[in-house]
């Protein structure tokens, strides 16, 4: 049976303190581009709002509600992101957000970890790569 | 209304009471469940999502290997033996698990796969046979979306109108505006229990308002067949839906119970073979019930595990096991009060059931079941498929315990230590 990793590794503080404090939290007043998604599993929701300078992120917002991890990674992904290329957002992938996550996390959460990066490269119009999971259920875990 | 007068009108707690399952008899059940032996995580198993859907006892999953390995064949149309063996083993069934539901024939009742697909057929068959434009429909805001969506679908379809009976904060029907609600009303299909809030509706009254203002009325037993006696009879209703899966026996399969006479007048829903009488090259007779309702190959060798499901649940006895399951219920609503940071939804222990929805502080169900799990305990985390109810409930997702015949007061406890785990994680008092 796969290991799943300790409960005090997953919620580390800084997890924590990303959920109840998120950064980069609400929204723009003219944002370049803006998404919302939904994990229908579980309620989670994000949007975020982008504005983009000379093919680069200058500000983001994002609103949301949901579970510990996506809200965290989302708010960690917006921090990641401001000032990056366009080019270079296009390139983050699950092992980045896993990275700043700084945990494994088993495969039932990695769709939790991902929605921020889906919904901010929806937004933007850039390549996502679905995990298998996402492939084959594109609206989320019917429930 | 009070929550006395609705007691009077229907006590779903019987009288005289019945004992709850003894340590004993409960250490016995547990054996015969093989899956409570696995250690998910090094720890024992503690299953509480037996409403999503529960475990399977030895002995249904022996029935099910005993057809494959003696007797499998299709039904009803070989004359071999074991073709017969294996009809009589399916026709067995219905009419064994249609006693179990208090039918007065066993032609009342169909086999489907599941409840939604039980209702499905009912929105289908009954629904575009009968309701036109401006026709109403009442449901209630307790709903499964199983119970909800083919009814918006064939509101839309036939551009009718649907209305709702409002849920109370606690959790229980609003039932003062019932009458004005159901007015002109063609159907009122309604849940037996909530599956969320654990909520036990008067099914009987319910039905006879129904009836007083000329409605059919359409009940989904999902969560309560498995828990509770169940009498089609006294409740008084048209149609019943339930599925094996929560109920110890297998998934794929479940039963439509119908009156016969409102069957009989109603077109098919799927067609194919097994349920015609004549076909010709533009145009088919069809059989009569269930069989015009029951096209293609059906789930046989799920029918003789649902048969010996209900051979279990009847042993046990259906009142003890309510019994039994109330107890854990009340046990675990008191632990739970006396704890810190946890909030409860739906009503008290007198109009529900062993289904129990809470949240801690701010920690998310999902995060609240994900450290559940790392304690070996199984709880659904989410909005149960009630969605307008929990925004109702101004509540993003719960997560949701429910016990069933194999659960112990000791599993509440692990459960109770799990919610410190979360809460010492989450740094919450
Ligand atoms: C009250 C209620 N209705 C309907 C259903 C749907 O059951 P099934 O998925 O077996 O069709 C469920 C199961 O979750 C339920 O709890």
């Amino acid at each position: 049976m796969k290991d799943i990793a300790g409960m005090d590794e997953l919620y580390r503080d800084f997890i924590l303190d990303h959920y109840r404090n998120p950064r980069n939290a609400g929204t723009l007043e003219h944002p370049d581009a803006s998404f919302e998604d939904v994990n229908p599993l579980c309620g989670d929701k994000i949007r975020m709002d982008v504005s983009v300078r000379d093919g680069a992120v200058a500000d983001v917002r994002f609103r949301g509600r949901g579970c510990a991890i996506s809200q965290a990674s989302a708010s960690l992904l917006t921090e990641d992101i401001k000032g990056k290329s366009l080019a270079e957002v296009e390139r983050l992938n699950a092992d980045d957000v896993v990275a700043n996550l700084g945990i494994n996390i088993s495969p039932a959460r990695l769709k939790c970890a991902l929605l921020g990066l889906k919904v901010l490269k929806h937004a933007l119009a850039l390549e996502y790569q679905p995990t298998e999971e996402e492939k084959a259920y594109p609206d989320g875990q019917p429930s | 209304m009070k929550a006395a007068e609705r007691s009077l009108l229907e006590s779903p707690v019987l009288a005289p009471a019945p004992t709850p399952f003894s340590d004993t008899e409960i250490a016995r059940v547990r054996s015969e469940f093989p899956i409570l032996k696995e250690r998910p995580h090094g720890k024992p198993l503690v299953f509480l999502d037996s409403a999503a859907s529960s475990q399977k006892p030895i002995q249904v999953i022996d029935a099910m290997d005993d057809y494959y390995r003696r007797y499998h064949a299709n039904i009803h149309r070989g004359v071999y033996h074991i073709s017969e063996l294996a009809s009589e083993a399916y026709e067995e069934a219905r009419a064994k698990i249609g006693r179990f539901i208090g039918a007065r024939d066993a032609h009342e009742c169909i086999f489907v796969r599941n409840a939604t697909e039980g209702l499905n057929l009912v929105a289908y068959s009954w629904g575009r046979h009968h309701i036109q434009r401006g026709d109403v429909i009442v449901l209630t805001e307790m709903e499964h979306h199983s119970n909800l969506v083919p009814w918006q679908i064939l509101a839309q379809e036939r551009e009718a109108e649907l209305r709702f009976v409002p849920v109370t904060p606690d959790g229980l029907l609003d039932l003062g505006g019932l009458d004005d609600i159901l007015d002109s009303a063609k159907l009122f299909a309604f849940t037996a229990v909530s599956n969320t809030l654990g909520t036990v509706n008067p099914v009987k009254h319910l039905s006879a308002r129904a009836h007083a203002a000329g409605a059919i009325a359409v009940v989904d037993g999902c969560q309560a067949v498995p828990r509770m006696p169940v009498d089609v009879a006294d409740w008084n209703c048209d149609f019943m839906a339930f599925s094996a899966h929560k109920m110890l026996g297998p998934t794929g399969v479940g039963m439509l119970w119908g009156r016969k006479e409102l069957l009989d007048a109603m077109p098919p829903f799927l067609s194919g073979g097994g349920m015609i009488k004549v076909v010709n090259l533009t145009s088919s007779t069809y059989a009569s019930v269930p069989a015009r309702f029951e096209a293609g190959t059906p789930a046989i060798a799920e029918a003789v595990g649902f048969s010996a499901a209900v051979d279990y649940l009847a042993a046990l006895g259906m009142e003890r096991i309510h019994q039994s399951e109330s107890r854990l219920a009340t046990i675990a609503l008191r632990r739970l009060a006396e704890q810190s940071n946890i909030t409860v939804y739906g009503p008290p222990m007198e109009q529900r059931t062993g289904v129990i929805s809470l949240t801690v502080g701010d920690i998310h169900a999902h995060d609240l079941a994900s450290i559940l799990d790392s304690e070996g305990v199984c709880v659904r985390a989410g909005h149960h498929c009630n969605q307008p109810l929990m925004e109702k409930l101004g509540v993003p997702a719960t997560a949701r315990a429910s016990f069933y015949v194999y659960n112990t007061v000791e599993e509440i406890e692990v459960f109770i230590a799990a919610l410190d785990k979360a809460k010492r994680i989450f740094k919450i008092a």
